[in-house]
């Protein structure tokens, strides 16, 4: 008896790892930034770059700092998405525009849609490096006092806004 | 077979160039490059190190070591650096902690578990034909050798 015991206690245990296995997402690195405050940049806009923007110019506001660029094909996904949130003027949205030409992110703005408040520059990818940043497109949600209170790696779906942003960002607004 | 094998050797080459170089005028500075580039993961590929892979973020990262060594900056503050962005999935030798402490121990304890049944197992059929030559063996054998003898004799009469 034992000796048919031991074979299936032995596979229920490998099934349930192997399971467990299958819902982890790889992908999904954790952030090491929840609960941190902001690194710190001092970058050109987009639409001016003579002027600079940094996070201390956004103290005491909601933001959503999301990581974006011209040549990244998820990001278009995402887009209207973004551009939904930004009519509801629920949360200032800045964008990084991440490794990219001015005048492509121009042009991608333009023919898309701009759901950003602000765009700043990131064309060396330095700000990326600071914020952690793998894969774009990726969204921080930032709280007023500057920290970071939620990361959110890859294309921002609807149901993502509906269920976790704008819940999360309520909250964040009612903070002091 | 030959063709096989060939394929097989053609998979177990891995590439062993490295994409670009940044060169250090320093040669210890430049030991702890490589070093470091060997140790970092690249979050894109996931399984490949910064030295290794040609994707952008680890063309970043590759220049982020070198400019923090040129500053003079020590590996283990690199590493600090590195881990504080991007956690400690970013080292492909994970540290020992609470959390990791599975991922270290667990090859130890079931390389024991493995020896301790090949003990048992083997110490089971040891025990097991030392009874079987004991029980009387040889008395098989003659039996069977006069069986063998008359169907010589007699030939096999199926």
């Amino acid at each position: 008896m034992l000796k048919y015991i031991i074979p299936l206690l032995l596979f229920i245990i490998m099934a349930v790892f192997l399971a467990l296995g299958l819902n982890l997402k790889p992908n999904e690195i954790p952030s090491p930034f929840i609960n941190k405050p902001a690194p710190i940049f001092s970058a050109p806009k987009l639409n001016a770059p003579e002027e600079k923007l940094s996070p201390a110019d956004l103290k005491g506001k909601v933001w959503l700092f999301n990581v974006w660029a011209s040549w990244c094909v998820s990001c278009r996904a995402e887009h209207p998405v973004l551009n939904e949130l930004a009519k509801q003027n629920a949360v200032v949205i800045v964008g990084l525009n991440y490794k990219d030409e001015p005048n492509d992110a121009k042009t991608w703005l333009d023919t898309l849609g701009n759901p950003y408040n602000v765009s700043i520059m990131d064309q060396d990818g330095r700000i990326g490096i600071d914020y952690g940043v793998y894969g774009v497109p990726e969204t921080f949600v930032i709280d007023k006092k500057g920290l970071i209170r939620y990361k959110h790696t890859g294309p921002v779906t609807a149901e993502d806004v509906q269920q976790t942003l704008l819940p999360l960002i309520a909250k964040l607004q009612a903070e002091p | 077979m030959k063709r096989l094998l060939f394929i097989f050797m053609l998979m177990m080459s891995g590439s062993s160039y490295a994409v670009d170089t940044h060169q250090l005028s320093d040669p210890k500075q430049q030991e702890s490059y490589e070093i470091l580039t060997k140790e970092l993961r690249c979050l894109v590929c996931q399984n490949q190190t910064i030295a290794d892979s040609n994707a952008e973020l680890a063309g970043d990262l590759r220049r982020q070591v070198y400019e923090m060594l040129q500053q003079g900056k020590s590996k283990q503050e690199i590493i600090q650096f590195m881990t504080d962005r991007y956690g400690d999935f970013v080292l492909y030798k994970p540290p020992f902690q609470g959390k990791t402490s599975v991922l270290w121990i667990a090859p130890v304890v079931f390389l024991l578990l493995g020896l301790i049944m090949v003990f048992f197992v083997i110490r089971r059929k040891k025990a097991a034909a030392n009874l079987h030559s004991q029980a009387g063996d040889l008395e098989m054998d003659a039996e069977k050798q006069k069986k063998i003898r008359s169907l010589l004799e007699k030939g096999d009469p199926s």
